[in-house]
């Protein structure tokens, strides 16, 4: 008996690391590369204060890229990340119009919000069968319409709860920050739910073969609906979290995540065809990106530079890893 | 003979757009304190024809089945380089025109090769270069400014005859120029045909990439007219992400207003051009009406969210459940 | 055989698909003036040959010759310039373009490099009337059109490039009597002008009245040629069936179980055209096999009953009691019990790039898991059963399904489905493209899971295994059952000829498509 325990752990234990492949190594070794390289420079770049403060703010992307990781597993897109992480922003804070009761529930209501928008996300993609890049496209201006109508065009005056600053913020573990901690949390949900649960099976099912999962028996709608709202309430934890950590909402805020997000998924070696990718990749895409902006930021390199090699980061690695297999 | 009957069902798309922006401008016309005054048209025209640019340039990529979200960028970018080159005496203004147009294919080309040599989803690919191309613009324009012949673009967005807008003259030319040719020269049918069914079309052996690529830079092309026309409005050019941001998103709006086919094969940049048209007279409706102008985003979202579930309606016909995995 | 005035030659063409082989050493001569029949079951290599032909497939090894020259086809339009212009099974048409669109496509007329639309339109309607059909318009789009009619097109485009040979794979499988008999007379046309004919057919009265040669295939070669009318029916299916292997089956059981009530059973099923008014039933035991041509409404019934079709008429009962079900997760469902072994493993029965592992388990996760959360001990000590219980060759479970051979994949599907241990069994063609060896071992396990109680559908595309397999076959013709053979009427004989839909004595009846 205890020979065949044995056996499974062993046989548990490579596995997990049999799954790292080479695009999370390679990314990985990116990282440190990085490091390296910004030692060179200044060797503040290897100060722990230096690289908590970038695991805090890679935290922000961190969570929604978990979201968006979610959605392009099941070979979907979610464009509409900008204006939901702006919306839960902008209605966490305003719960604190509302009395002491809403001020409390702000973080909830704030990603109840973000699940709505992704709800209709998740009816378009699945029941109605519109390209996601089109629905998530159109939600995105919806979000936004209700945004500037609600704030009247003005950036919105309503400050972030105490709540949302201590969580953005805070640390409850002294010199460990608490957005860290939530990340890591939102991570090890989603790591449990892609390799433990059936609906982690179902999203790589999908994102492999649809037809083959809903021929399985799978509730392919069903499960897809849900992963939309699951990305839709992560984008606006993370506009929660961000709102926190500005101690205000802006508009326009969510545009810088966008772009990032995708691109952390993509570059962490999942397939934006969907079915492949492990959220080891997500979080070395996540970090990677992180330093790339805060050094190319100490280099002086203008947002021009940023966004170019967003683009051409994107491009290679999907020329690397994403291509689409030759019919002829 | 029943020719016509044909035709219509060919170009039902195009005349249902057509239909609604007739019936948008008269509401709005109907309702404008001023009514239909020179000023008037050529404020609508000047307008539409921007977005009827850009909406053109989506088509062209629409049809073969892919889609552009760099077209923002693009649009973006030749604005800011017009801002610098289309300046100086008319020999100058012409190069730099010349040269915005050509930055603008060659934008489109970029795409294209990605797309067809790359093997990459267009989604993915244009979010690609759409970064790339509007951080260009940003290291070309910092800060909002420049100028442009300033003949030029009061010529372009002013009045010919002191009656027609020359901006729809301009369109015009443009649907006789580039448009024409292309949907009926063997390249376009090529494109058509691989947005429609891209076996059928390698079985009857077109050309599928060649049109595809002719596709993707003439899209780049029409966007860079775009910016040219964005130049002559604003004097100036500016690398702002909501302008490339929004017109992107409007022209997939006016696009699937106009009667094309999100999946390929199918829809005309005339259509197009009545569905950008029609867009902004929906938008300019809320004017007349007096309706706060902060309504105006979320009224064009929830437009194009019901423009683009309309198609979903397909779904009702399907009876093997399988199809709906294409 | 080979005369001088042979137009086109093909000797010694092979070509493989990985380990399986679709042609070998197969040879064909085109004459002139003539129409040449290509006769043989599924998957004798008729198709590949055309493909070859028509430049879409290119061969492994072997010579084409055209008038004198050798040649080779880079692709569809470089066969299309030598003058060979194939109308596939599958439509080459693109839906969103006109007729005359269509029919002009490889070359269309122009004038200052854009295309003449009245140029088009006059060669449009001239290759119409040629097909035989001036009543098609030529502005009206393709998929507003009806799929005979689509089929009379895809003849129109092809006469429209002047072909010398032209070839037709199954064209008339869509069309209706009335547009059979026009075809035949614009067809007969061509032979007269000289041009060179190609006809595969399964239908054996239209090779009677049209073909001048006839070649047998069998197995990726030719077997025989004959004069179209020198061999009787009886011959020709004789020729076509051939005595070459026999697989082993598993020894059927004396009694029949028909008196049980049945587990699985329909009334009147019809839906869209496809399938018309099917009854039938399977009791507890019964391995029930689909018989006929491919295409006969076979997929669509087993879809069917799995939830997959809407718009059904008619009933379906389980356990004598009717039940509506409206998607697989539905028919998986405890107490219906279902499971269906689809058609193509690669694309629905898998997802190959996801370990041996996740595939087996993936239809029974919800056995396998508490609140969703999957039992890992459970799952792997199920798993391995599996492993056991089919003897699947595997490096382990944690390699990607795709690595392992075709047979094995085939019983990995086989097996994510038993792990559920189903009432009732719905398979697809199971062993297309697989070895002999587990060939056998499904037939073994077919039959032991009908012994231990299971109801197996059946369809195959192979008629030695509805012999050896079936206590009943039910051949299907036109999404209708033609008829029902039992026991020792389960003869390849019976087989062919109710599949061909020609009566036991040699007669040609008239086409049943005329009914509709």
């Amino acid at each position: 008996m205890s020979d065949t325990t044995m056996g499974r752990l062993s046989e548990r234990m490579p596995r997990f690391i049999r799954r790292i492949e080479p695009p999370v190594a390679i990314s990985f070794a990116c990282i440190i590369l990085l490091l390296l390289f910004g030692g060179l420079y200044s060797s503040a770049f290897l100060s722990a204060d230096y690289l908590l403060q970038q695991l805090k703010v890679a935290s922000f992307l961190g969570v929604i890229a978990t979201g968006m990781m979610l959605v392009i597993l099941l070979g979907q897109i979610d464009l509409s990340v900008p204006w939901v992480v702006a919306a839960g922003a902008m209605m966490a804070c305003a719960a604190t119009a509302y009395g002491p009761a809403a001020t409390l529930a702000a973080v909830p209501i704030g990603i109840l919000c973000g699940m709505l928008i992704g709800l209709i996300n998740g009816i378009g993609v699945a029941y109605l069968r519109i390209p996601s890049m089109i629905v998530t496209l159109a939600t995105n201006a919806v979000a936004q319409g209700l945004m500037v109508v609600y704030t009247g065009g003005f950036s919105p005056r309503d400050f972030a709860t105490e709540e949302m600053r201590y969580l953005a913020t805070g640390s409850l573990i002294p010199g460990v920050p608490n957005a860290l901690i939530i990340w890591a949390i939102v991570g090890a949900g989603m790591v449990f739910v892609l390799t433990r649960t059936t609906f982690g099976r179902a999203v790589y099912g999908i994102g492999n073969r649809e037809r083959a999962a809903y021929l399985s028996g799978v509730n392919t709608r069903r499960v897809v609906m849900i992963a939309f709202i699951a990305a839709g309430g992560l984008s606006a934890f993370g506009g929660v979290l961000l709102a926190g950590y500005a101690s205000k909402a802006a508009q326009g805020m969510g545009d810088a995540y966008l772009l990032p997000a995708i691109a952390a998924v993509v570059l962490g070696g999942t397939s934006i065809l969907g079915g492949r990718g492990s959220y080891l990749g997500t979080v070395a895409g996540v970090i990677l990106i992180t330093l790339l902006l805060s050094i190319l930021s100490v280099l002086q390199m203008p947002e021009a530079g940023r966004q170019i090699i967003y683009g051409v980061v994107i491009i290679a690695m999907l020329l690397l890893y994403g291509r689409s297999p030759t019919n002829q | 003979m029943r020719d016509w009957r044909y035709w219509l069902a060919e170009q039902r798309g195009t005349l249902i757009a057509l239909a609604i922006f007739a019936l948008m401008f008269t509401i709005y016309i109907s309702n404008h304190p001023a009514g239909l005054t020179t000023n008037v048209a050529q404020t609508a025209a000047n307008k539409g024809t921007l977005l009827a640019l850009v909406a053109m340039a989506q088509t062209l990529v629409v049809i073969t089945a892919g889609i552009d979200l760099s077209v923002g960028a693009i649009l973006v970018l030749t604005n800011c380089i017009a801002s610098m080159v289309v300046t100086g005496n008319a020999f100058e203004t012409t190069l730099g025109v010349v040269f915005v147009l050509f930055v603008g294919a060659l934008c489109g080309a970029l795409n294209g090769l990605i797309v067809i040599y790359g093997r990459l989803q267009p989604i993915v690919a244009t979010i690609g270069t759409g970064a790339i191309f509007f951080g260009i613009a940003l290291i070309l324009r910092p800060l909002p400014g420049g100028t442009v012949n300033e003949t030029l673009a009061d010529a372009m967005t002013g009045k010919v005859f002191g009656i027609v807008p020359a901006s729809l003259l301009m369109l015009l030319a443009i649907v006789l120029v580039v448009w024409l040719p292309f949907c009926s020269s063997v390249i376009g049918r090529a494109a058509y045909a691989a947005g429609s069914s891209e076996t059928a079309a390698y079985m009857s052996g077109m050309p599928i990439r060649r049109g595809k690529f002719a596709a993707y830079t003439l899209g780049g092309l029409l966007a860079s007219i775009g910016g040219l026309f964005l130049t002559f409005f604003t004097y100036s050019g500016q690398a702002s992400s909501a302008t490339a941001s929004t017109y992107t998103l409007l022209s997939i709006a006016a696009v699937v207003l106009g009667g094309v086919s999100l999946f390929g094969g199918r829809g005309s940049a005339i259509g197009a051009i009545f569905g950008a048209f029609a867009f902004r007279a929906i938008g300019d409706l809320m004017f007349v009406f007096d309706f706060d102008a902060l309504w105006q985003p979320l009224f064009q979202g929830v437009i194009l969210l019901l423009a683009v579930s309309i198609g979903a309606l397909g779904l009702w016909r399907v009876r093997n459940r399988l199809e709906w995995f294409g | 055989m080979i005369g001088a005035e042979a137009l086109f030659r093909m000797e010694g063409i092979s070509k493989r698909y990985g380990g399986v082989r679709a042609l070998e050493k197969a040879e064909l001569v085109v004459e002139p003036g003539r129409i040449h029949a290509i006769l043989g079951e599924n998957g004798a290599g008729k198709s590949t040959l055309i493909k070859i032909m028509a430049g879409v497939v290119t061969p492994d090894e072997g010579r084409m010759v055209l008038k004198g020259d050798d040649v080779v086809f880079a692709g569809p339009a470089a066969a299309q310039k030598a003058g060979i212009a194939c109308i596939f099974q599958e439509l080459s048409l693109i839906p969103d373009l006109s007729v005359a669109d269509n029919i002009v496509i490889a070359d269309p007329p122009q004038r200052f490099g854009m295309i003449d639309r009245k140029a088009q339109r006059r060669l449009a309607e001239a290759a119409l009337d040629r097909a035989g059909a001036a009543d098609i318009h030529p502005a009206a789009l393709v998929k507003d059109l009806p799929l005979s009619r689509r089929q009379v097109v895809e003849i129109a485009k092809a006469l429209a490039r002047q072909p010398q040979i032209l070839i037709l794979d199954e064209a008339t499988s869509a069309l209706t009597a009335a547009d059979v008999a026009k075809v035949f007379q614009v067809l007969k046309r061509l032979r007269q002008d000289g041009m060179a004919l190609l006809y595969i057919s399964h239908r054996m009265n239209e090779i009677a009245e049209l073909a001048d040669t006839c070649t047998v295939f069998r197995n990726g070669r030719n077997v025989a040629s004959y004069a179209n009318g020198s061999k009787s029916d009886n011959e020709v299916v004789e020729m076509m069936i051939g005595r070459e292997y026999r697989n082993v089956f598993p020894p059927k059981p004396q009694a029949t179980a028909s008196d049980l009530a049945p587990v699985l059973a329909c009334r009147d099923l019809s839906w869209a055209g496809r399938l018309k008014d099917i009854s039938l039933s399977v009791s507890a035991g019964e391995v029930v096999g689909l018989g006929g041509l491919d295409g006969q409404g076979q997929r669509e019934l087993l879809l069917a009953f799995f939830g997959v079709l809407s718009g059904l008429s008619g009933d379906i009962l389980i356990d004598g009691k009717p039940v509506t079900l409206n998607s697989p997760a539905a028919a998986k469902r405890r107490d219906i019990g279902m499971a269906l072994i689809p058609e193509d493993r690669k694309t629905e029965g898998l997802m190959l790039p996801m370990s041996v592992r996740d595939n087996l388990s993936f239809a029974s996760l919800d056995l396998l898991s508490k609140a969703s959360v999957i039992d890992s001990a459970a799952e792997q000590r199920r798993n391995e059963d599996m492993l056991d219980l089919l003897a699947i060759k595997t490096a382990g479970l944690d390699i990607p399904v795709g690595a392992l051979s075709g047979g094995n994949q085939q019983k990995v599907v086989i097996a994510k489905w038993l792990m559920r241990r189903p009432r009732i069994i719905l398979l697809n063609d199971p062993t297309r493209g697989i070895d002999v060896g587990t060939k056998q071992e499904i037939y073994a396990l077919l039959r032991r899971l009908a012994a231990d109680g299971a109801a197996v559908l059946f369809y195959s595309t192979d008629y030695d295994e509805l012999i050896g397999c079936c206590d009943r076959v039910l051949v299907l013709y036109d999404g209708a059952v033609k008829r029902e053979l039992k026991g020792d009427e389960i003869s390849e004989h019976a087989l062919i000829s109710s599949a061909l839909n020609i009566t036991g004595n040699g007669h040609h009846p008239l086409r049943e498509g005329a009914e509709a």
